[in-house]
C-alpha cells in the first residue's frame, strides 16, 4: 500500500493513510482504444459512499455509469482498456490488485445485479447451481450445505416453491424470478457492497416496484451499501441517499438525493428532471433534452454538455465552448460542474421546476 | 430417419446401377458370347426390370438373397445383404465388415487426437488472443488446414519411417488385428495415421475454439461467471466453453461421419484395408454391387451421427430439451 500515492485533492499524511469513506472512487478513468481512436468512457471519476447508504448513479446511455461500475468490480478487461485512478474499499484499494485478490474480492465482498437477467445467468445450468458454485467459489462448505443455504435465500427474495424451481433452468423463469435469483446469487456470500446496474431496465413495470422494493428491503435487512446505477430519476428518489449525474464520463452534479430534486443547479440535471413524466401534475408535453449526448472518441473541447445546453450564452467569452469546467462544491455536499454562476444557475432552476411543478401562467 | 434411409438406399441404388456398364460384360470373361452374356445378366438378375432389382436389393438386405436359383451353382448372400461382388466372389457385407474395423480405429484415435489439440489449442489461443501464442496457434492451423493430406502423409513417412526409422512400415495386418492382439504393432502403424487425420482436422477446430470462446466471452454470464469471483479457468471451461460446444460437437459428429465413410487418401498412403481403400478399389474395378454397399454404409454413419448430434443437443442444451 504505500506505493500507491494519495489522489489529488485528498491530503496524504506522512506516515498514516488518511481517513476514507467506506467506498471511495479517485480519479477513475477508462479508456479504450480502438481502431476509430480512443473512447473516453469516464473521465477523472471520483465518488464517496459512507457504509450502509445508496448512491445512485444517473446518466443517459453512453454517459460512462456502467463502465465506472464494472471498473470498481474490476470487470474491465485490463488488457484492453486503459485504466488509472484509485478505488478504495474500506482501506484496501483495488485497482492496483492482482488478479487472484481481486477474485477474492468480487461476489465475497462486492456483488453485482445486471441489467439484463435473460442473458445474465447461465443458460445451461441449473439456477441452485449456479448459486451453489459462488458459495463455494468462496467457502468451503460442503455441497449439501450449500444447497440449503441457496434455498433459505432463494426463499428470502421471494421465490416462490423453493425446493422445485431450485432445480430450474434459467428458461423456465420469468424475467422478474431470473432478476431474484440474480440478487440471491449476489447477496449468497453477504457482500459489503452490492453494485445493481440498472436492475430494473429489461423489467415489465410491474415487476420493476417489487425488485427495487426488494433490493430495498434487502438493504435495510443485511446493511449493505448500494450503488444504483439507473437513468430513471423516479426510481431515484426513493431509494437513494445520495445521486450523482454522469454525463460524458463525467459527474456534473453530486448532492443528496432531496437537494438534487429540489435544487439542482447543474442544466443537464434540469433536463433529466424535465424529462420524468408525471402522474400527479397535468403536462401537455414531455421536455427532453435536445440533441443527442456526444460521442466518447470527439468530445466537445469545452464543457461536454454545452451543444446541449440553453445557457450557454450566458457564459461571458465562450467560456463553456473553450475550458472544461471543474466540479465544484456550490453549497457543502453539493458539486457542480458549471461555468454557470451560482445565482444564475440558482434563478434557471428555480424558473425551470416551477413551470414542472405546474405553474404554468 | 427410417424415410432418409430409404430414399439413401434408393438413390444409390440407381445412381449407381442405371450407369452405362454393364456388371455382365464385365464377369463375363474373354471368350464371350450373346448366350453366355445373356447367362450372366440372368445370374446377376440384371435381366429383372430396374425396380424388380431395387426390391430385390432391399429384400436382400432383410432376408439374404440367392442368385439365380434356378442355376446349378446359385451364389447364397446371407441376411444383410447388400450385393455380391463377383469380381471378388464375395458378399459385400463381409467386404465392409473385414474393412470397417480398420477405419473405425483410424477414426477414432485421429478423432480423440485432434479434438485435444484442437480445444486445448483454440483455448489457448483465444485466452492469449492478439499475443505470440495466439499468432503462432493461428499459423499452424492456418498450415495444417492447408497442407493436401497426402502431402502430409508423404513427409511424415519420408522422414519418420524412411529417414530417421523410428518407425516400422505400416503393418496392414496388424491393424485388422485390432489393438488387442498386437498393441505395439497396432500403435505404431496406426500412430501416424491418426497424426494426419489430426493435423487436417484440428487445424479447424482450433480456429473454431477459438471462434466460439472469443464469442461467448462477449456474454452477460461470462461476466456474471467472473462477477462471482470465479478463477478465471472456470470462467473459461466450465461457462464460456461449454456455452459455445454446440458447434463444436455439431462438426465433431459429421466430421467423424464423414471419416467413417473411408479417408481415402490417408488409408491409401498407409496403406490401410479400411473403407477409404475399399471404396477406391470398388471404384477402380467398376465393382457396382461393392459400391453400391460402401455408399450406403458410408450414408447410414451420416445419418445417424446427425440423430446422435441431435440427441447431444438435449444433454448439452437445456434449452432444447422437450418434457
Amino acid at each position: 500500500m504505500s506505493t500507491v500515492h494519495a489522489a489529488k485533492g485528498v491530503s496524504s499524511g506522512a506516515t498514516e493513510v488518511p481517513e476514507r469513506p467506506f467506498l471511495s472512487v479517485e480519479n477513475l478513468s477508462v479508456k479504450f482504444p480502438t481502431e476509430d481512436g480512443l473512447v473516453q468512457a469516464v473521465d477523472g471519476v471520483s465518488l464517496t459512499i459512507e457504509q450502509g447508504k445508496t448512491l445512485a448513479i444517473v446518466g443517459e446511455s453512453g454517459s460512462g455509469k456502467s463502465v465506472t461500475a464494472q471498473a470498481i468490480m474490476g470487470l474491465i478487461d485490463r488488457r484492453t482498456a486503459r485504466m488509472s485512478g484509485q478505488v478504495w474499499l474500506d482501506g484496501q484499494e483495488l485497482m492496483g490488485l492482482p488478479m487472484p485478490d481481486l477474485q477474492a474480492i468480487r461476489g465475497s465482498q462486492i456483488a453485482m445485479i445486471f441489467q439484463d437477467p435473460m442473458s445474465s445467468l447461465h443458460p445451461f445450468y441449473r439456477i441452485g447451481d449456479q448459486i451453489i458454485e459462488a458459495i463455494r467459489v468462496h467457502r468451503s462448505v460442503s455441497k449439501k450445505q450449500a444447497r440449503k443455504e441457496t434455498i433459505d435465500m432463494l426463499r428470502r427474495v421471494g421465490i416462490p416453491a423453493v425446493e422445485r424451481r431450485v432445480d430450474d433452468f434459467p428458461h423456465q423463469l420469468s424475467g422478474g424470478m431470473r432478476q431474484r435469483v440474480m440478487i440471491a446469487m449476489a447477496l449468497i456470500n453477504s457482500p459489503r457492497l452490492l453494485i445493481a446496474d440498472e436492475p430494473t431496465t429489461a423489467l415489465d413495470v410491474t415487476v420493476q416496484a417489487q425488485i427495487m422494493e426488494l433490493i430495498a428491503s434487502i438493504q435495510d435487512e443485511f446493511k449493505i451499501t448500494v450503488i444504483l446505477i439507473t437513468h430513471d430519476l423516479g426510481v431515484v428518489a426513493d431509494v437513494a441517499d445520495e445521486v450523482a449525474v454522469m454525463y460524458g464520463g463525467r459527474v456534473v452534479e453530486r448532492a443528496t438525493t432531496a437537494a438534487l430534486y429540489l435544487k439542482p443547479e447543474m442544466p443537464y440535471t434540469l433536463g433529466l428532471l424535465s424529462s420524468i413524466p408525471r402522474m400527479d401534475k397535468e403536462m401537455d408535453r414531455l421536455d427532453p433534452i435536445p440533441g443527442n449526448p456526444p460521442s466518447p472518441i470527439n468530445l466537445p473541447k469545452g464543457c461536454v454538455f454545452q451543444p446541449r445546453c440553453a445557457y450557454w450564452e450566458r457564459v461571458p467569452d465562450d467560456l463553456c465552448k473553450t475550458t472544461r469546467p471543474e466540479l465544484l462544491a456550490t453549497v457543502p455536499d453539493h458539486m457542480v460542474r458549471c461555468h454557470l454562476e451560482p445565482e444564475v444557475r440558482r434563478e434557471i432552476s428555480a424558473s425551470v421546476l416551477s413551470v414542472l411543478s405546474g405553474g404554468r401562467s | 430417419m427410417v424415410g432418409l434411409l430409404f430414399l439413401l438406399s434408393l438413390a444409390v441404388f440407381f445412381l449407381f446401377n442405371l450407369l452405362p456398364f454393364d456388371p455382365a460384360r464385365l464377369t463375363c470373361g474373354k471368350v464371350c458370347t450373346p448366350q453366355l452374356l445373356e447367362q450372366n445378366r440372368h445370374r446377376l438378375g440384371l435381366d429383372l426390370p430396374p425396380w424388380d432389382q431395387y426390391l430385390a436389393f432391399v429384400r436382400g438386405i432383410f432376408f439374404g438373397r440367392i442368385y439365380a436359383p434356378d442355376q446349378p451353382f446359385p451364389i447364397v448372400c446371407h441376411a444383410p445383404c447388400l450385393g455380391y461382388s463377383f469380381l471378388r466372389h464375395a458378399e459385400v457385407t463381409t467386404l465392409i465388415a473385414r474393412a470397417l474395423p480398420v477405419t473405425l480405429w483410424l477414426t477414432l484415435g485421429g478423432f480423440i487426437v485432434w479434438i485435444t489439440f484442437g480445444v486445448v489449442g483454440g483455448i489457448v489461443a483465444a485466452l492469449r488472443r492478439g499475443r505470440w501464442q495466439d499468432r503462432v496457434l493461428m499459423t499452424v492451423a492456418l498450415f495444417g488446414y492447408s497442407m493436401p493430406s497426402f502431402f502430409i502423409g508423404l513427409l511424415l513417412i519420408f522422414f519418420v519411417i524412411l529417414q530417421l526409422q523410428w518407425l516400422p512400415f505400416p503393418s496392414a495386418s496388424a491393424v485388422q488385428a485390432g489393438p488387442f492382439a498386437n498393441p505395439v504393432k497396432f500403435f505404431q502403424t496406426m500412430i501416424l495415421p491418426w497424426l494426419v487425420i489430426a493435423i487436417l482436422n484440428a487445424a479447424f477446430y482450433v480456429r473454431l475454439t477459438r471462434n466460439q470462446v472469443l464469442e461467448t466471452f462477449g456474454e452477460d454470464y461470462v461476466r456474471t461467471a467472473r462477477a462471482k469471483g470465479l478463477p478465471e479457468r472456470t470462467v473459461v471451461v466450465k461457462h464460456a466453453l461449454r456455452a459455445g460446444l454446440t458447434p463444436i460437437v455439431t462438426a465433431a459428429g459429421l466430421d467423424i461421419a464423414y471419416l467413417m465413410g473411408g479417408a481415402i487418401i490417408t488409408e491409401s498412403i498407409f496403406s490401410l484395408p479400411g473403407m477409404g481403400s475399399l471404396s477406391v478399389n470398388a471404384v477402380t474395378n467398376y465393382d457396382l454391387p461393392l459400391i453400391t454397399g460402401v455408399v450406403l454404409v458410408a450414408g447410414i454413419f451420416i445419418i445417424a451421427m446427425n440423430l446422435i448430434v441431435d440427441l447431444l443437443y438435449g444433454f448439452l442444451d437445456p434449452r432444447v430439451r422437450i418434457g
